[in-house]
């Protein structure tokens, strides 16, 4: 097994200590992402899944516990602790709202200028983040602020991707999107995720579309990792996920039901294509019977 | 009586001093009756938001024309009127809460209309139990979830005792309890208040709770009836950028492979009923 490129061990973050209102945010979480892996987080709101992903560039610091990025510990050194926050790149949710230059351009290269990099690798970089989320160059030279929201969304996830990140974390990337927004942003993501290998973390509260695109699955529930495993596992745990507040995709409900009227179907399905070939498969095997 | 109590005719727009002058709204004619709940579904630029403005006379038209309750929305005398019969809700809470305490924020509509203070007192009381909120009328609204506070704004207009309430995308912020919370105000509001509901909105299985749907696209009306009979048009929706709830889809692939079931199955139930009743005949 390859060893992980970011990890959290027996991490605790308790907001407001030694207050009356403090709270334990996060309780000895143990966290990986591995390479090239399209990893989900699922978990409510108030689950402690943003304060997990704050500390995974060292937004935040640990109330205990660590958190390695490439087996080194980001609050080792100050230069970790960049390095940290320049090898994992977080996109915060509605990042458009954070858009602040006067150009497509200077946004983007804000990221690359900070690494200290030449004029001419910030160019580079600039113009190939432009490209992968489908920004035609013309946009560049224009105000951020005249772009479609969909568009502004695409020009602050390219700020992040020009830093050319190994980990990409994404807090809900989709949200407020209309569905054919919602796949060009996944088929960004999917394209820098392919030619960079880099691990991608996407955040996100649609069980439909955390299913069609992840290899696996962490559940934050209560400042804990709860369940942890392929779509498939994890959503097998309809109960418990019912219980934290979160659900099962539609496909699996619908699935589960045609079961108990009776029907000998294949119940674990999560994806329209995977309900479609269970049902296919039970309809043709009553048909040899 | 005055039925419809939105109507539209030939309605055009275009947004002043852009390029091209592009028509966001093509030509709509609509009726919507008094007591309805109306869901209008569209993709980012389909013109669905600005078909919502039109109905308190936010944008006037462009051409052709726009009444609310009988009154043309360009009659500046009737412009109180107008905003009195319809409310609106935003996408965004935090741009709809001007108040530091919940109750004080609902007062604010009523007391813009002079309304006597006694009166204003039972407005807000009554407003913020039928959102479920009566309870944190004393909170700050910035301490509340983003449900929360769409449900205090929600309450707000209908503190105003508005005939119509029109929602654009009052669930696009919010966490799926959030979500939740929301629909089911905006669902009591008309089953039990009486309120006509006009819900803006790309969420599919949001729109399919409504009694009627809308499609638009391009700035135009392409799709119009009860949603079960407007998601059986899948190709259609999906020319236009639009999915279909899931279970339509299952249905639908089923039918590419040979099938010829009925595409009407919003629900989870309605689907597995459909699928058993395959498997289960000899």
């Amino acid at each position: 097994m390859t060893s992980p490129i970011i990890q959290t061990e027996k991490l605790c973050h308790t907001y407001s200590a030694g207050t009356p209102f403090e709270h334990r945010a996060l309780i000895d979480v143990d966290f990986r992402a591995y390479p090239g892996e399209l990893l989900g987080i699922i978990g409510h709101t108030g689950s402690g899944k943003s304060t997990l992903i704050q500390h995974l560039n060292g937004l935040l610091k640990p109330t205990s516990g660590r958190v390695l990025v490439e087996d080194r510990d980001i609050w080792e050194s100050k230069a970790a602790t960049r390095q940290a926050r320049f090898r994992v790149g977080l996109v915060f949710q509605y990042p458009e709202y954070q858009l602040f230059e006067e150009t497509v351009y200077k946004d983007i290269s804000f990221g690359p200028r900070n690494m200290g990099l030449d004029e001419k690798e910030i160019d580079r970089r600039v113009r190939q983040a432009a490209a992968f989320v489908g920004l035609p160059d013309k946009v560049l030279d224009q105000s951020p602020f005249e772009l479609s929201g969909g568009q502004k969304r695409r020009v602050a996830i390219a700020g992040v991707i020009a830093m050319e990140p190994a980990v990409l974390i994404l807090d809900e990337p989709t949200a407020g999107l209309d569905p054919i927004g919602v796949a060009q942003i996944m088929d960004n993501i999917r394209d820098y995720h392919a030619a960079k290998n880099a691990a991608i973390i996407v955040i996100s509260h649609s069980m439909e579309e955390m299913a069609r695109r992840v290899d696996r699955l962490v559940v934050v529930n209560d400042g804990r990792i709860p369940l942890d495993g392929s779509p498939r596992e994890v959503f097998a745990h309809r109960a418990e996920l019912e219980a934290m507040g979160l659900g099962v995709p539609r496909m699996t409900r619908v699935f589960q039901r045609l079961k108990a009227l009776g029907a000998d179907v294949d119940s674990s399905v999560y994806t329209v294509e995977q309900a479609k070939e269970a049902f296919l498969s039970a309809f043709r095997r009553k048909g040899a019977m | 009586m005055e039925n419809p109590i939105l109507k539209t005719e030939s309605l055009t727009f275009s947004y002043p001093a852009e390029e091209g002058s592009k028509l966001v709204l093509e030509g709509v004619d609509l009726e919507i009756q008094a007591g309805s709940f109306v869901a209008i579904l569209g993709h980012n630029g389909s013109g669905k938001s600005t078909l919502a403005k039109h109905m308190n006379a936010i944008l006037l038209p462009s051409g052709g024309k726009v009444y609310v309750a009988g009154m043309d929305t360009t009659d500046e005398e009737k412009l109180l009127a107008i905003r009195r019969t319809v409310g609106m809700v935003f996408q965004n809470p935090d741009n709809q809460i001007v108040a530091n305490v919940v109750e004080e924020d609902c007062a604010f509509g009523p007391e813009n209309l002079g309304v006597p203070s006694d009166e204003i007192r039972k407005l807000v009381d009554d407003s913020l139990r039928v959102v479920g909120m009566y309870d944190y009328r004393r909170h700050a609204p910035h301490l509340l979830s983003g449900g929360q506070k769409q449900r205090i704004a929600i309450a707000g207009v209908l503190a105003m005792k508005p005939r119509c309430v029109v929602l654009d995308e009052p669930t696009a912020m919010l966490d799926p309890i959030g979500r939740r919370e929301v629909l089911e105000t905006v669902k009591a509001l008309n089953e039990s208040q009486g309120v006509t509901v006009v819900l803006i909105t790309h969420h599919m299985d949001e729109a399919a709770q409504a009694g009627r749907l809308i499609v638009m696209s391009e700035g135009k009306v392409i799709s119009d009836g009860p949603p079960r009979q407007v998601f059986q048009q899948v190709e259609l929706l999906r020319s236009v950028g639009l999915a279909v709830p899931e279970t339509v889809e299952l249905l639908y692939e089923l039918n590419q492979e040979g099938f010829s079931l009925p595409l009407d199955a919003l629900s989870d139930e309605a689907c597995a009923q459909t699928l058993y009743q395959l498997l289960s005949k000899d």
